[in-house]
């Protein structure tokens, strides 16, 4: 069994968030970057499969060179090797662009399972792995907050508003998941170490047969042109309780001059 | 004249809340452009539903009256879509920003060659072809958006963005019948499972959400957050550290990597305000704040902010709201 993981390097949460006001794109090198968080929900999922049934786990990521710290990163949790694919022409590319190089890094991969973390947590627009699995013919079990593999059928339940839906097919085909799956572990001091020696295999847009004309800002079919900071807010009331709750009638107060009670 | 389809968010036979919004978005960009605003309804129940959709701006409502629309994943609604789109002339498709209408997005944007934009709170036209605004970074930042020139333009509303406006219109129902795929059949759902409380509004779609944090510091908290939740038909929320700790269920998290909601009002009790939470609740209309920390980052988004133990200040609170509700 051979299981690929799609990971990204995002801008630090915490950090500050800078778009780029050339290119009108996030720029990941103006703080610091890291392992998209939810992505690690999707490593140990892998990683787990790869412990029950021996399956193959090779990370996928788009970047630059200087992203190799996060494809490290990646494989410290015990993965088996890596493909980076790093292209200046792939910069802009929006989220269906995106999903086009990935189908067309994995389509000769042999893989029974891609699977995604739900979400990125800068982008956040969650296109991406439906679109993969369309471009690839395969079905999307997303926002799965349970999944088990019995030979070649794979179960889901793909969390949404009211509760999850118990779906299945049978493999290959397309998850992402939810953080709700599991608890992922930290990288072991052992995994970190080995990391540093797993093969990465970088490849080029034309490595892959995708020309530069179907990718990258001149070629989105969805694009951010404008941005500005939100405009700063009014500082609000704030008070202070005595102990006993009293506050509380002023809040009420609040809320019924706001038309809320 | 070009037609704007509305993909009909529905459960048990009822349009969410959402749908209704973006029927009146898609209105509004209609009275710019001229195009007609057709709902698509996929699954049973079209005939009780019609008269809701054109009582709220839907002057054509496409039906797919089958089971066969929620008995696998995704694909027939892609499919369904798609046969509109190749029988017609359609300028744009609305979808609800919800995680199962986004992966009908991506794979019709793939099958149409169309452009998609997930989470708009804005919709403005210009030369005939549609500005987005959304907000992105926890809602730090605004920005505008475009599909590009030719491509159809598949288009993502946020929740609570626009308000529900009754037209007092009627829809013409067109039924259509949709030839699924092999490839359509090949993930089931053999069952739903709901789990929400039938008595609560989700918080995606709530006016009011009560949310509740680490500062509950128990399980029972939830109960109090349910109680003032009920006191105003609120929806109950809950930060990350909570779900975590097991005391409130995943479904219900707020923040970076839970739902995002935008309610008109929300009032967070024992929580911080990380920036992983405001990156789901910032763009909340207004913000109640009741935590025991002074410092806690919430208190500078918060409108209203009460510094105190929220085990005093919450039980007060719904005594009071109980009694101006007379």
């Amino acid at each position: 069994m051979k299981v690929i993981v799609p990971v990204k390097r995002v801008p630090d949460t915490a950090g500050d968030k800078v778009i780029d006001e050339a290119t009108k794109t996030v720029d990941r090198d103006a703080g610091e970057a890291v392992l998209c968080p939810v992505n690690e929900f999707a490593i140990e999922e892998a990683v787990r499969l790869k412990e029950n049934s021996g399956a193959e786990v090779i990370a996928l990521l788009i970047g630059p060179e200087n992203a190799q710290s996060t494809v490290r990163k990646a494989l410290s949790y015990g993965l088996d090797g890596a493909i980076q694919i790093t292209d200046d022409a792939i910069a802009g590319s929006d989220a269906l662009g995106i999903a086009r190089i990935i189908a067309a890094a994995v389509k000769d991969e042999e893989f029974d399972a891609i699977i995604f973390g739900n979400q990125s947590t800068d982008a956040r627009t969650c296109l991406v792995p439906a679109a993969v699995a369309e471009l690839l013919g395969l079905p999307s079990l997303t926002y799965a907050r349970f999944m088990e593999v019995d030979g070649d059928k794979i179960t889901v339940h793909r969390e949404h508003e009211e509760g999850w839906d118990v779906v299945e097919s049978t493999l290959p085909a397309v998850v992402s998941v939810v953080e709700a799956i599991n608890e992922p572990r930290y990288p072991s001091f052992k995994g970190i170490m080995a990391a540093k020696s797993k093969p990465l295999d970088v490849k080029s847009l034309a490595d892959l047969g995708v020309s530069a004309d179907e990718v990258g800002a001149g070629n989105a079919a969805a694009t951010m042109y404008e941005f500005a900071p939100r405009p700063p807010k009014e500082a609000g009331t704030i008070v202070e309780d005595e102990g006993d709750g009293a506050a509380a009638a002023a809040l009420a107060d609040w809320m019924q001059e706001k038309k809320f009670v | 004249m070009s037609e704007i389809l509305v993909l009909i968010d529905h459960s048990e036979g009822t349009p969410r809340k959402i749908s209704l919004q973006m029927l009146n978005a898609a209105n509004q960009v209609a009275a710019t452009t001229g195009d007609t605003v057709a709902a698509v309804w996929l699954g049973e129940g079209s005939a009780d539903a019609a008269a809701t959709l054109g009582a709220h701006g839907a002057a054509k409502v496409y039906a797919w009256d089958s089971e066969d629309a929620n008995a696998f994943v995704t694909l027939p609604k892609v499919e369904a879509l798609q046969s509109i789109i190749d029988g017609g002339d359609v300028s744009a498709v609305l979808f609800g920003s919800g995680n199962h209408t986004k992966d009908v997005a991506a794979r019709l944007g793939i099958r149409v060659d169309g452009g998609v934009i997930t989470d708009v709170t804005g919709l403005d036209v210009e030369d005939g072809r549609l500005v987005a605004t959304k907000e992105v970074f926890g809602g730090a930042t605004i920005t505008k958006s475009r599909v590009a020139a030719g491509k159809l333009q598949i288009i993502g509303i946020a929740a609570n963005a626009f308000p529900v406006v009754e037209t007092g219109g009627s829809a013409d129902v067109t039924a259509i019948d949709v030839t699924l795929s092999d490839a359509a059949k090949a993930a089931t759902v053999t069952s739903v499972e709901k789990q929400a409380s039938a008595d609560r509004p989700d918080i995606g779609e709530a006016a009011i959400v009560v949310a509740g944090g680490r500062g509950l510091g128990n399980e029972e908290g939830f109960r109090l957050m349910e109680e003032l939740a009920d006191v105003l038909g609120a929806g109950v929320g809950a930060s990350r550290a909570a779900t975590d700790a097991g005391w409130y269920p995943h479904r219900y998290q707020v923040g970076q990597t839970g739902r995002t909601i935008s309610p008109t009002l929300y009032i967070g009790s024992g929580i911080s305000g990380a920036i992983q939470h405001r990156a789901g609740m910032q763009t909340s209309q207004n913000i109640v704040a009741i935590n025991k920390d002074a410092e806690a980052p919430i208190f500078a988004i918060a409108d209203f902010g009460v510094v105190g133990d929220l085990y005093k200040v919450v039980p007060k609170l719904i005594e009071e709201l109980k009694a101006r509700k007379g």
